[in-house]
């Protein structure tokens, strides 16, 4: 740094690549959506050429970063912006997941037992003469309207009692994952004290557990589908399970996917040293993050 | 790209690149800031042209100029360009200008997302306008996008408008990490928190609410696209959601993002007062606190935007008392304005008139709102033309006119040049005449019951939408002029001395004007 101790960077291309594959994604993707009754439609293929832009843009810009940070480029104030930075994007993240555990809060408390009269403001609307049938529950199996937009589940995902516990996959979900945080953070403790084959091992096996999470996850979804009947429009307890779970599952792939990049920056470039790692901290905060979106799941999605 | 490395020792004393990629590849703070000033005001024309159509069209009763297809398609796209084409962008660019230079930093913290957040906009923008020229036309359900008029019985660019929005939030969360991370962590030494220039203050507070906020509207727009074409039930009452969630979850954002446009304006009006009155501004750790009460109370008075909906009773309560609390802290920065001027040596150049006006307008949309506040009277007021003329005041002599006022207080320092003192004036009586003859009437029309967003309306309300769309006009094309102020004071003028105003205080104002392109490479000495 020429002048002072301040860090103040190039011109970059990355950004604006960034923007415009962020554009080519986004029109694709709802052009998409908008055609997807129509099988002569190429939108998908915009779709995709954004994905691919989106991932190249991101690959190099980040090789760039790591690439300054090796040349001892970055300043100390620097890599606590990038600390801030993460910090703070975990937080916006923990607030998307509120909207949708929000939503979830609002139908179980209030909105299916007003649907089906319950209450001060249930006696008022007109849901009791347009659905007199209707029963309050939770997980609620049927919809108000019978129509047939709707699939009814036959079986929900609630708890099933401790004789089935066993057999019951977020129960072995929720170990692998809990596991998988405590791994992780081994992991953490061995780059500490500069045992880079103590971090390699765990941070490989947490990206197994991780791996083993989506294939379960994978199978859940196809149990729910093909033999619980249980779907995306089946009715408000299938919008909350399949968004909740969802968005969580896609998290846990990109949790996964950054820790393995971070095993493979430190298996075959010999990268993080034992007081200048925050890539990898990064990834594991994280990893600790969708970690505890989880037990909120199990929790209220799952046991409650 | 594998170059940069190398030389990148002695790359950043030179000026600017040459060119367009000047502009495209910058990594700059005030090449940033300009980028997001012009793009603001390029919103802000297209925007004010939709109003201009939309005022037209209510010149008088009966049907004239556009279908009512139409006009819905303008009241939607005016309310969702202003906001976050106009007034949120214009925030940004003024904090990517003025924080780095007002906390002693180099640039902001993390330049290359900087960048990225800005060129997210134009392709945003471009998908939201361009949805006007697809089968169907653009989105028509209001800017407040409620289901099922957003989802059942919404045109099919909806899909578009939800990935523009989706688009347009990942840009201000990003912004907004930058924002709080520059002022977290590249202060210079000896500026303390609680030495922060209240513009710092405002807009930490505001970054704070982007990010908690800007994520549940991207919850809701994502469970729009989910309800419309994947056949979840979250706004659908026959699959056991409810529409009324959906609101929930807008004004949960709606209401913080109110705020998010008001408290900047907060922060520029104080300096600006300060400056002005040639003293020291009156309670600044109260104006920290207000602020601070303020962002916090702002999460828990959304329902007062549902009054009407059948919350209930214990909840139509709770949302009135903790809304009438926020105009607490509202008073205590409204009071401190006042007595900064009290007594002070007060010279009324064109900055000063704007936040003058601003003290004094903004505080009666604050009133129209506490009458909003109250429920019984609000089940009256809800959807008239009074809750149009709330927000205006709010926004337009409240957040637009404190973003005029900043230009014209740092516009010297950015370009070096004075602006045409008698040219800014006329703009602004110009605006402050045209301003309050457009929406001044609209508080009778409302109070008689004229609703929002009907095309038509009953002939006795035909005088006074008159006079509104005639100040309408007035205020629209006065905006060319400040337009061509801009435009002549970044061509030339008068040179600006370094600290330009007489009583300016802060460190911008010790560096050269116009502001090096790199300010500080060391950190500044503060005492
Ligand atoms: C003392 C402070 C304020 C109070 C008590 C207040 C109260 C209210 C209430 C009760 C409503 C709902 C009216 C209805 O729909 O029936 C409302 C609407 C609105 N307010 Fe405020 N407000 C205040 C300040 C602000 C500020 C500072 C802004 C923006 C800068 C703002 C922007 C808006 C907007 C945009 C709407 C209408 C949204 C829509 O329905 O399209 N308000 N306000
Ligand atoms: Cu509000």
């Amino acid at each position: 740094m020429s002048g002072g101790s301040y860090y103040v960077p190039d011109q970059s291309r990355f950004p604006i690549f960034m923007a415009l594959s962020l554009f080519l994604l986004v029109m694709g993707a709802s052009s998409t959506i908008n055609n997807l009754d129509d099988p002569a439609s190429n939108s998908v293929y915009i779709l995709y050429f954004g994905f691919a832009c989106l991932f190249l843009t991101m690959f190099f810009w980040f090789r760039q970063v790591i690439k300054e940070h090796l040349a001892g480029l970055d300043s100390n104030q620097l890599k606590q912006s990038y600390v801030y930075g993460m910090a703070w994007f975990i937080f916006s993240e923990v607030m998307f997941f509120a909207a949708f555990f929000g939503a979830l809060f609002y139908v179980r408390a209030l909105a299916v037992p007003w649907l089906a009269g319950e209450g001060s403001k249930g006696a008022a609307i007109t849901a009791i003469e347009l659905w007199p049938a209707f029963e309050s529950s939770w997980p609620v199996m049927t919809t108000p309207d019978q129509g047939n937009e709707f699939d009814l589940a036959k079986k929900s995902m609630a708890w099933p009692g401790w004789s089935k516990a066993l057999q019951w996959l977020p129960m072995w979900n929720t170990i692998v994952l809990l596991s998988s945080s405590w791994t992780v953070h081994l992991a953490h403790l061995g780059l500490k004290k500069g045992n880079r084959r103590k971090f390699n091992v765990y941070l490989g096996i947490t990206v197994f557990l991780a791996l083993i999470f989506v294939g379960l996850q994978a199978l859940e979804y196809y149990e729910a589908y093909a033999h619980y009947g249980l779907k995306l429009n089946s009715g408000i307890y299938g919008s909350t399970f399949f968004m909740l779970t969802g968005f969580h599952g896609f998290h846990v792939m990109m949790g996964g996917f950054m820790l393995a990049i971070m095993l493979a920056r430190s298996v075959f470039a010999g990268h993080f040293e034992q007081h200048d790692h925050f890539g990898f901290e990064a990834a594991s905060w994280y990893w600790h993050f969708v970690d505890v979106v989880w037990l909120m799941l199990f929790i209220f999605v799952y046991i409650l | 790209m594998s170059a940069v490395i190398e030389n990148h020792h002695d790359e950043h004393d030179h000026g600017p690149a040459k060119g367009i990629t000047r502009w495209l590849y910058t990594t700059n703070h005030k090449d940033i800031g300009t980028l997001y000033l012009w793009f603001s005001f390029a919103m802000f024309l297209i925007g004010g042209a939709m109003a201009m159509v939309i005022r037209a069209e209510l010149f008088q009763p009966g049907m004239q100029i556009v279908e009512p297809e139409f006009y819905n398609q303008m009241i939607t796209l005016h309310g969702l360009i202003m906001i976050f084409g106009g007034v949120m962008p214009a925030f940004v660019g003024l904090a990517n200008w003025l924080v780095p230079m007002m906390i002693g930093a180099p640039d902001m913290a993390l330049p290359r997302m900087n960048n990225l957040s800005f060129w997210i906009l134009p392709f945003a923008f471009f998908i939201l306008l361009s949805s006007l020229f697809m089968e169907g036309g653009a989105p028509n359900f209001g800017w407040t996008f409620y289901a099922p008029l957003s989802t059942t019985y919404a045109p099919p660019s909806v899909t578009f408008f939800i990935f523009s929005v989706h688009i347009m939030g990942a840009s201000s969360i990003m912004g907004a990490i930058n924002v709080v991370v520059t002022i977290m962590n590249m202060r210079a030494p000896g500026v303390t928190l609680m030495k922060m220039p209240l513009f710092v203050w405002s807009w930490l507070i505001t970054a704070y609410l982007l990010i908690a906020v800007m994520p549940v509207l991207a919850g809701a727009v994502t469970m729009m696209l989910m309800d419309i074409h994947f056949g979840t039930s979250f706004f659908n009452a026959a699959g056991g959601g409810d529409p009324v969630l959906f609101q929930h979850i807008f004004w949960f954002f709606g209401h913080p993002e109110v705020y998010i446009m008001i408290l900047p304006a907060f922060g520029i009006v104080s300096h600006i007062i300060e400056t002005f009155s040639r003293k020291q501004l009156f309670g600044y750790s109260s104006m920290v606190w207000a602020m601070l009460s303020i962002a916090i109370l702002s999460f828990v008075v959304w329902a007062h935007h549902m009054f009407t909906v059948g919350l209930p009773l214990a909840a139509e309560i709770f949302f009135m008392w903790a809304t009438m609390l926020i105009a607490v802290p509202t008073g205590v920065k409204v009071f401190n304005w006042v007595a900064t001027m009290f007594r002070g040596s007060l010279t009324f150049e064109t900055p000063m008139l704007f936040a003058v006006a601003f003290v004094v307008l903004f505080t009666i949309g604050g009133l129209s709102g506490l009458m909003l506040a109250i429920v019984p009277a609000d089940f009256q007021y809800h959807d008239t033309y009074f809750v149009v003329a709330h927000f205006h005041y709010v926004l337009v002599p409240g957040a637009i006119f404190s973003i005029m006022a900043a230009v014209y207080y740092w516009i010297p320092k950015w370009s070096g040049n004075m602006y045409d003192e008698r040219l800014g004036k006329l703009h602004f009586w110009l605006s402050f005449v045209g301003v309050n003859v457009t929406f001044f009437p609209q508080h009778f029309i409302g109070l008689a019951g004229m609703p929002r967003r009907y095309p038509d309306y009953a002939l006795i309300f035909a005088d006074w939408n008159m006079v509104s769309s005639v100040g309408a006009f007035l205020f629209g094309f006065s905006q060319l002029l400040f337009l061509f102020i801009v435009i002549k004071t970044v061509m030339g003028g008068k040179k600006a001395t370094d600290q330009v105003w007489e009583g300016a205080k802060g460190l911008e104002w010790t560096v050269a004007s116009p502001a090096p392109y790199h300010t500080f490479s060391t950190p500044p000495k503060i005492d």
